[in-house]
């Protein structure tokens, strides 16, 4: 199934750079419904608010971190259970990435990255486009 | 070594340690094997231990510990914390300047377009540093606060009473007051201040 690039992406992260980074890359691969949130709380309050296709998360950020924030996502029984969730962080010790694995991770990306990296991540998740 | 000497280099302070370590082991030793040891022979070692104990203490207040807390560590702090403020300024300047390129390039379209656009994805990709320097300067101001702790607890531990920090001012002489490098944001003056200075001191010649 083709992917639907019109769905809402939520991107989490605390420095407005990297949102602006990310938001701009996936502009660049089509993906123009972007929503943005600098913390894990911030972004469990979006996420109940509206259906999102795909979260972009970093992990270390404060007071929620992403880690938490996907480990709630999964322990929920709203929809928003299974929404593929892609995490973007610096931490990239091998028990960091285990434990976003255990979590429910679907993917993993490492910073710095780029464009060919995210769009590959991407379709790893949720399909070729 | 009375007050007032210069401090002890490592390899005197290393044979100190080794001196405690000594004296201790020979107390114990004296205790457990003869205990017809005499008190006497006992208090004189004490004393040795507290003489090496007291040259430690010292060379310890002679540390300054307080001017490394208020001073090197708090400006080094100042000025990793102005190092995130101004790559994340002139990153957010670099990001402005690609999204305005993009729109410019959505207008001429094709093939040309495509091109400028890679190139401007190349530059938002090198522009994620900033997040990378800003976690790595994050951990050094947090290795500086554990180092801060330690000192404090060293200085604790040995009873040592230590003045409060008081900033007396550069003593560096001549030129080299004049070599600062990078002022923090209260110290420095804009271009603006610069350019009216100059033109009062025109005035005044």
């Amino acid at each position: 199934m083709a992917v639907d690039k019109n769905m809402n992406v939520l991107i989490v992260d605390d420095y407005t750079t990297m949102l602006r980074i990310i938001k701009n890359l996936l502009k660049q691969l089509g993906f123009d419904n972007v929503d943005e949130a600098t913390d894990g709380t911030m972004a469990l309050e979006k996420i109940k608010a509206k259906p999102y296709g795909l979260v972009i998360s970093d992990w270390n950020m404060e007071p929620m971190t992403g880690y938490e924030f996907l480990k709630q996502i999964r322990a929920s029984s709203e929809p928003y259970k299974t929404v593929p969730f892609i995490m973007i962080t610096a931490e990239s010790k091998t028990e960091n990435v285990i434990a976003a694995k255990q979590a429910g991770v679907n993917n993993y990306i490492v910073k710095p990255f780029n464009a060919e990296t995210l769009k590959n991540k991407i379709a790893a998740v949720l399909g070729d486009f | 070594m009375t007050i007032g000497e210069e401090p002890l280099d490592k390899q005197t302070t290393e044979n100190k340690k080794a001196k405690i370590v000594k004296i201790i082991s020979s107390v114990i030793d004296k205790v457990d094997q003869n205990k017809q040891v005499s008190l006497n022979s006992i208090m004189l070692q004490l004393r040795d231990l507290l003489v090496v104990i007291e040259e430690m203490r010292y060379e310890v207040s002679t540390l300054s510990p307080q001017e490394i807390k208020g001073k090197h560590i708090a400006g080094a702090t100042d000025e990793l914390d102005a190092i995130v403020d101004a790559t994340s300024e002139a990153t957010s300047v670099i990001m402005d300047a690609c999204e305005k390129i993009q729109e410019k390039a959505s207008g001429i379209g094709g093939e040309e377009a495509d091109a400028i656009n890679e190139e401007v994805m190349k530059v938002y990709e090198a522009c994620s540093f900033q997040d990378i320097t800003g976690q790595r300067i994050s951990k050094v101001v947090r290795t500086f606060h554990a180092i801060e702790t330690k000192i404090d607890n060293l200085v604790s531990v040995l009873g040592i009473k230590v003045k409060d920090y008081i900033d007396e001012g550069d003593d560096r002489e001549g030129d080299d007051r004049l070599m600062n490098g990078p002022q923090l944001p209260p110290e420095a003056i804009s271009q603006e201040d610069i350019d009216k200075l100059l033109a009062e001191l025109d005035e005044a010649d």
